[in-house]
């Protein structure tokens, strides 16, 4: 065991346990951004009550994702200070352009939110959650356009040992990051999907016991308390759907650059040893396509994609003796757990959408959510954050041994001066703290579905009036907490 | 001027704007169990930075980016060698961010002293290390490091303190106004130990680099005005004094670290080349004044003092 391997291990834990926050946080904000504008839009009392109830999980969650971003930009510097060293020049600008553009962006604005609810002129406030969630997405690209030159380095070239930065405007639209930020963007309102899907069917099943006599009518206007659950269920299937489609087709355009930049990933994921001509593709262990490989890859149903055992001796022509093959069980299962984790809950939405579609030729009440189907949605919130993590994990290991494809070897980027002591302590203190704020997050956030949405308040002006400034001078503490 | 010059001095802006804004963050964290009696008082404290205390933690996220990408041996070679304090730092930040989030989304009083208990350790614990660590940079010394964190940490227990007597009324400002005069009481004769304890500063090199001295003496002064002001109910101007106070520890610092923020390594030696420098000034020339405007428009927003809540 050396300071390496735990370095690895300590990125790769706080890495993954990041971006289980960072996909919701992303999604979700915009989905609580469009529920607060339709009640700007319509003033019906009830998108206000699901606007509070889902912003409050969201800055549940909210509050994760920054505090284990912090961590993620200062280790570089701690654990990889070689690769900094290395890349800083390139790899740093999108993360002080994140900085700058992003994170002000997201945090000023989700504060005027959060505490701005009777302080802002109604139009202003919504506007601060569009600039919030504006600012996340913002972020995702900046930081995904970073790691896309781990993978594709461009615009650069190497003096002094140092990466030099030539062209920053190829940096962030490198090809490999074009297709990444919609593939990964996507797919984090596929998890938000999931999690609304989930916090829904929840919720219909619980008000559906609890009324067992009559099923929940899921009518717009209509006037039962579970009424309002159908503007969300529908909302967020038709954004898993489509966040769907764009997930399968921008996953497709990273397959073909894979095929072109990291042939070696494209084998792992695979499992494909040699270079073969019309190469077959088995979605699940023990199905196999013909051709379906060569046909994704390329286009061309006869086309040669690149072996991980030819590559292996063509790299070490290249690179000097060494072993340039990722861990191909790893990547080749995470390949597979994310097309189909992540399918079935697309798959699940566009059910949802056939089934709660609306009547066209007869007049007559919407069609419910089946109960079923709610405990399904309920059972698979697990799948696309597990889609997501293998995703990464495809994405990452399948970049190794490699930092920066063709440039840097993990090993050649690990800090120097910091000892296997050291690593060990900070893995343990940051594993331990990450397990104990996931537990009581967990029972935070199922607390508040429990619970539900707040009743309406009664229908009484606040003080002050519109500009939300009251009389007296003082204002109360107003949080939305 | 020249860019890694210009980039050394953006970096001590960020750095130094991140210590004003959240150093009374930190102090707020520490002091609102010891200013409030009951959720209502406790929640008045907490909310004078509420909306903005992640914003100007940002202050430091874009710090620590600004010198990733302009003087990258800087950041590698500062967050490696001081490795464990920075895990602590950032476990700090991390219960603390949590604390302030969560605390209002807890059920149980038992549950908002968890969250309080992580507000008040996260804030102790990078308000104490960030003095000492760039004590240690500048002294390589134990002792040194020592009167640093101290120094840091009843520095901010100050600037904390005068901003909750400047955005609260009611007991809260009145217990906040002798917690203000309690900490100069701390933070004076700190100052002076740190100043006098420095030991290897001859007069000849005190006339060859005189910034960092005068900054530091007249950080100092700042200091004791900002504790005069508050002694006479000044608040708004105790506060501009305190802010000043850590804005001029702040340049004392950085132009003590200039031109050599790391032993053995100059900043001309860890710079990036002059394309990404240039590139990074016109968007950082564009995008500032934005970020500063917004920022300063949620003070405006939130610039009236708090009362405690009634229920």
């Amino acid at each position: 065991m050396e300071a390496l391997d735990l370095a690895r291990w300590q990125f790769g834990i706080t890495t993954v346990y990041h971006f289980l926050f960072v996909p919701l946080t992303i999604g979700l904000g915009v989905f609580v951004a469009g529920l607060q504008t339709a009640w700007h839009r319509t003033g019906q009392e009830h998108y206000l009550r699901l606007t509070k109830f889902f912003g409050k999980l969201f800055l549940i969650n909210f509050a994760m994702g920054v505090v284990t971003g912090i961590v993620q930009e200062f280790q570089f510097g701690m654990n990889w200070s070689a690769y900094s060293v290395f890349v800083g020049d390139v790899f740093g600008a999108p993360l002080a352009l994140e900085a700058l553009l992003a994170f002000f962006l997201e945090s000023t604005f989700l504060g005027l939110w959060i505490f701005g609810w009777d302080r802002l002129p109604k139009r202003v406030h919504l506007a601060a959650i569009w600039a919030a969630v504006i600012g996340s997405n913002l972020s995702a690209y900046f930081i995904l356009a970073a790691n896309a030159w781990m993978k594709h380095p461009v615009g650069y070239e190497v003096a002094g040992g140092r990466a030099r930065m030539t062209d920053l405007w190829a940096v962030l639209t490198n090809s490999t990051a074009l297709a990444q930020v919609p593939h990964v963007v996507a797919g984090a309102f596929v998890v938000a999907g999931g999690f609304v899907l989930a916090v829904c069917g929840h919720r219909i099943l619980a008000e559906r016991r609890a009324d067992p006599d009559r099923t929940v009518p899921m009518r717009r206007g209509a006037g039962g308390a579970t009424a309002m659950w159908r503007t969300p269920v529908r909302a967020a299937l038709v954004m898993t759907a489509l966040a769907g489609a764009v997930v399968a087709g921008t996953g497709d355009a990273s397959g073909k650059l894979l095929h072109e930049q990291q042939p070696m990933k494209l084998a792992a994921a695979e499992g494909l040893e040699r270079d073969t001509a019309g190469a077959a593709f088995s979605p699940v262990p023990g199905l196999e396509v013909p051709a379906l490989l060569s046909l994704l890859a390329a286009n061309d149903p006869q086309a040669v994609v690149r072996g991980t055992e030819d590559l292996q001796e063509e790299f070490a022509r290249r690179f000097g003796p060494g072993d340039y093959r990722p861990n191909v069980p790893v990547v080749y299962l995470s390949f597979r757990v994310m097309i189909v984790f992540g399918l079935t809950v697309v798959a699940l939405s566009v059910l949802g959408l056939w089934l709660t579609r609306r009547r066209r030729r007869v007049p007559g009440p919407e069609r419910e959510l089946p109960s079923w189907l709610a405990r399904a949605f309920v059972l698979a919130l697990p799948l696309p954050f597990l889609a997501m993590t293998a995703g990464w994990l495809l994405s990452e290991i399948g970049r190794q041994p490699w930092t920066v494809q063709g440039e840097l070897l993990t090993a050649a980027s690990v800090s120097p001066g910091v000892g296997l002591t050291e690593v060990a302590v900070s893995l343990a203190v940051f594993t331990l703290l990450y397990g104990l704020l996931a537990a009581a997050e967990a029972v935070l956030l199922v607390r508040h579905v429990t619970a539900g949405p707040e009743p309406a308040p009664p229908a009484v002006p606040p003080p002050g009036g519109a500009d939300g400034r009251d009389a007296a001078g003082a204002l109360q503490p107003t949080l939305m907490y | 001027m020249e860019l890694t010059t210009l980039w050394f001095a953006v970096i001590a802006f960020l750095w130094t704007g991140f210590f004003v804004l959240e150093g009374f963050d930190f102090g707020v964290g520490m002091l609102a169990p010891l200013v409030s009696r009951g959720e209502g008082e406790r929640r008045q404290a907490l909310a004078t930075i509420g909306p903005v205390w992640d914003g100007n933690e940002v202050w430091l996220i874009s710090a620590v980016g600004a010198m990733f990408a302009a003087f990258p041996a800087w950041y590698a070679g500062l967050l490696s060698a001081f490795y464990l304090p920075i895990v602590l730092v950032l476990a700090g930040l991390i219960v603390r961010g949590v604390g302030l989030e969560w605390r209002g989304k807890v059920a149980r009083a038992s549950e908002r002293a968890w969250c309080d208990l992580g507000v008040g350790i996260g804030s102790a614990l990078p308000a104490f290390l960030w003095g000492a660590l760039f004590a240690d940079l500048l002294h390589d010394d134990a002792l040194a490091a020592l009167v640093g964190g101290v120094f840091s940490l009843a520095l901010c227990l100050l600037h904390g303190a005068v901003f909750l007597a400047l955005k609260t009324s009611g007991p809260v400002r009145a217990r906040a106004r002798r917690a203000a005069l309690a900490a100069s009481a701390l933070v004076l004769p700190v100052g002076i130990a740190a100043l006098s304890g420095i030991p290897s500063t001859t007069a000849a090199e005190w006339s060859a680099d005189p910034w960092p001295w005068a900054c530091a003496l007249a950080a100092m002064a700042a200091l004791a005005a900002g504790a005069a002001l508050t002694w006479r109910g000044r608040d708004g101007w105790a506060f501009t004094a305190t802010a000043s106070s850590v804005a001029l520890t702040g340049a004392a610092l950085f132009t003590a670290l200039w031109p050599a923020p790391l032993p053995g390594l100059t900043v001309a030696e860890a710079a990036s080349g002059p394309y990404t420098l240039g590139v990074l000034t016109w968007i950082g020339l564009i995008a500032l004044p934005f970020v500063l405007g917004y920022q300063g428009w949620t003070y405006w927003v939130f610039r009236r003092r708090l009362t405690a809540e009634t229920s």
